[in-house]
């Protein structure tokens, strides 16, 4: 295993490894450990406890918290779908549709989004819900995240899609399926692990908005991360240590479902 | 209206890119029941030939003819041909079982009925065993049998093979060449095969049609080409030649007595516009030139170099005025008795009608 041009013979590579390591880990861990803490401080250490649990779910901001994770959850599960149907869609064109003018352009225009600021989003999104009369809420939200979730979904789906040679498709079409049926039995069964992962990665980053839904949310519409702001603006209390914990549960079975996912792909 | 009795009729077929042509009014005809073969060097258009019958390219000009029916402009899958796929295109996703009932379901078969027959491809090409496994579990032969099989279930009118046998090593790509051909003889099926291989052609074709720069060189029986090549690209492509430069002196009903530029005479079959004066090419194959020991023949040389290939050994002569001549000698204790030291005086004895007239 460790041959001579193995990584772990240079020099430093331990040291450097565990920083990194402790620097994106330790904060995650503390606050992991800390929302079990039985003291209304969130930094002394009383005791192990499940109160903070018990008050995200019964306490008195529990109604405020409640309603913004069915606003997260839904919104997030419907702009991942949305973004994940237009992104496979845009895939199939731009992998699958030839040479056509404006390819390069099309290309760009999606994946544009992921190197605009996301304040210069946010601010944009809003004129245009303003300058179109369209009263800010739910929808609003809802409309700005599958924008925004589009190009996150794209990436996973094209990449997949371009590792698949059009011949399988060809075959399908030679063994008498209609282009229809060829996509449907064939190309799209052969894209489902980046149609997976795109959906995912569209689901924790509608989830875990905060810029663009601040700005275009409503007065009294809230998301699990505006709900958290608008807490932690009023002091750090334990409870939202509580949350942050749920929501990394969430984001490690996400990631765990589209591990999975992968390897069951690369084992057949 | 060409005859019925045809698998397949191409009639001046032209396949264009832009300003490229790819292929030049290629006008052939498949028989029913024949094992057909399209050789040529890559980008000869062998390819885009065999593309243009199963539907996925285009026929800029002409028409393709299935056992009478005009498809060229039907979409594949209302073609009744299956392609066997150079790289297989087995779907992944799917079981070996699966992947051969395809075809049968998307043309209307019950699951039962489909699965019956999937079943009995597999027994054909020798995998029924491994039915329930997936494409990526089986080795590249065995993937190979199963795109056979797959694409051999819905009994398609023509079975259409592109460089099968080319991702396979020399062993299997040897055992497969019989299977193929034993297969086609048990199914009936009307197969057309596209290599670069000519020694595949050779060995599996009951017919070859010889393909270069998008246009059909020769079509003929594997003998015939190989004996009768009608031109110098034919006579180079198939197995191994010399080719000569030669003046024709004299032409005598069927006979041409060809003159080499070092004076040497040769007797060929005069072919259609010989007449005396004509420069031509003649092609005479290393196996039908023998070496002897030195006398006082006109046909004498000095040997250049010896190379050992095997089953033969390869003499290069040089004759007078510079002319070299490439002799086979079989490797046996009768053929090694004829072979010299490098820098030997020899004579060469070319057989009678060894040399061949070539149009170009």
């Amino acid at each position: 295993m460790s041959a001579r041009g193995d990584v772990r013979t240079y020099s430093g590579f331990r040291a450097m490894t565990l920083l990194c390591l402790v620097v994106l880990y330790s904060p995650l861990i503390i606050v992991t450990i800390y929302s079990f803490n039985a003291s209304r401080s969130i930094t002394v250490w009383e005791g192990l406890s499940l109160q903070w649990y018990a008050d995200v779910f019964w306490g008195p901001e529990s109604g405020k918290f409640k309603q913004a994770a069915v606003n997260s959850f839904s919104i997030a599960l419907i702009a991942a779908t949305m973004s994940t149907a237009i992104a496979t869609s845009a895939a199939t064109g731009i992998v699958r549709g030839g040479r056509f003018r404006l390819r390069t352009a099309s290309l760009g225009l999606i994946s544009l989004p992921l190197m605009v600021p996301e304040i210069v989003t946010a601010v944009a999104t809003l004129i245009f819900f303003n300058f179109i009369g369209f009263t800010r809420g739910y929808l609003t939200i809802l409309v700005a995240h599958i924008a925004f979730c589009i190009p996150f979904a794209y990436l996973p789906i094209q990449a997949r899609m371009q590792g698949i040679e059009d011949t399988f498709e060809q075959a399908a079409q030679d063994l008498y399926a209609t282009k229809a049926q060829a996509f449907r039995r064939v190309l799209l069964p052969m894209m489902m692990p980046g149609i997976i992962a795109g959906f995912l990665l569209a689901f924790i980053v509608s989830l875990d908005d905060f810029i663009i839904t601040n700005f275009v949310k409503g007065a009294g519409v809230e998301t699990l991360p505006t709900a958290i702001f608008g807490s932690v603006k009023q002091g750090i209390k334990p409870n939202i240590m509580a949350i942050s914990t749920m929501l990394l549960v969430v984001s490690i079975a996400m990631v765990t479902i589209s591990y999975v996912v992968s390897k069951k792909d690369s084992s057949t | 209206m060409p005859e019925s009795r045809n698998a397949i009729d191409v009639r001046n077929a032209v396949k264009r890119y832009g300003s490229f042509t790819a292929l030049q009014s290629i006008t052939l005809s498949i028989r029913d029941n024949e094992f057909f073969t399209l050789l040529g060097p890559s980008g000869c258009g062998k390819t885009t030939l065999l593309r243009m019958i199963a539907g996925f390219e285009e026929v800029t000009e002409g028409e393709i003819f299935l056992f009478g029916d005009e498809i060229e402009n039907l979409p594949p899958h209302q073609r009744p041909v299956n392609t066997v796929f150079q790289n297989y295109a087995l779907f992944p996703h799917m079981t070996i079982e699966q992947n051969v009932m395809f075809g049968l379901e998307m043309r209307g078969s019950s699951k039962e009925a489909a699965r019956r027959k999937a079943g009995e491809m597999l027994e054909l090409v020798q995998l029924a065993q491994f039915s329930a496994r997936k494409p990526s579990q089986l080795s590249g032969g065995q993937q190979q049998r199963v795109a056979l099989a797959r694409a051999l279930a819905p009994e398609p009118k023509v079975l259409l093979l592109d460089e099968p046998l080319s991702a396979l090593d020399l062993k299997l790509r040897q055992a497969m060449r019989s299977e193929l051909k034993s297969i086609q003889r048990e199914t009936g099926i009307t197969f057309t095969f596209v290599t670069h291989d000519q020694e595949e052609a050779l060995t599996m074709s009951d017919r070859i049609a010889v393909m270069s720069a998008g246009r059909l060189q020769q079509l003929g029986e594997a003998r015939d080409i190989y004996e009768r090549p009608v031109n110098r690209f034919v006579a180079d492509f198939i197995g191994e030649t010399n080719l000569l430069e030669a003046n024709v002196e004299e032409v005598d009903s069927t006979v041409a007595t060809c003159r080499l530029a070092n004076g040497l005479t040769l007797e060929c079959d005069a072919i259609g516009n010989a007449r005396p004066g004509a420069d031509v090419h003649l092609s005479i194959r290393p196996e039908r030139v023998t070496l002897v020991g030195a006398s006082g023949d006109p046909w004498q040389g000095t040997v250049k170099e010896n190379v050992f290939i095997g089953t033969d050994v390869q003499t290069v002569v040089q004759l007078q005025g510079g002319i070299e001549l490439t002799v086979r000698t079989q490797n046996s204790a009768a053929g090694v008795a004829t072979i010299f030291d490098p820098g030997t005086e020899v004579a060469v004895g070319v057989e009678a009608g060894a040399a061949r007239m070539l149009e170009d």
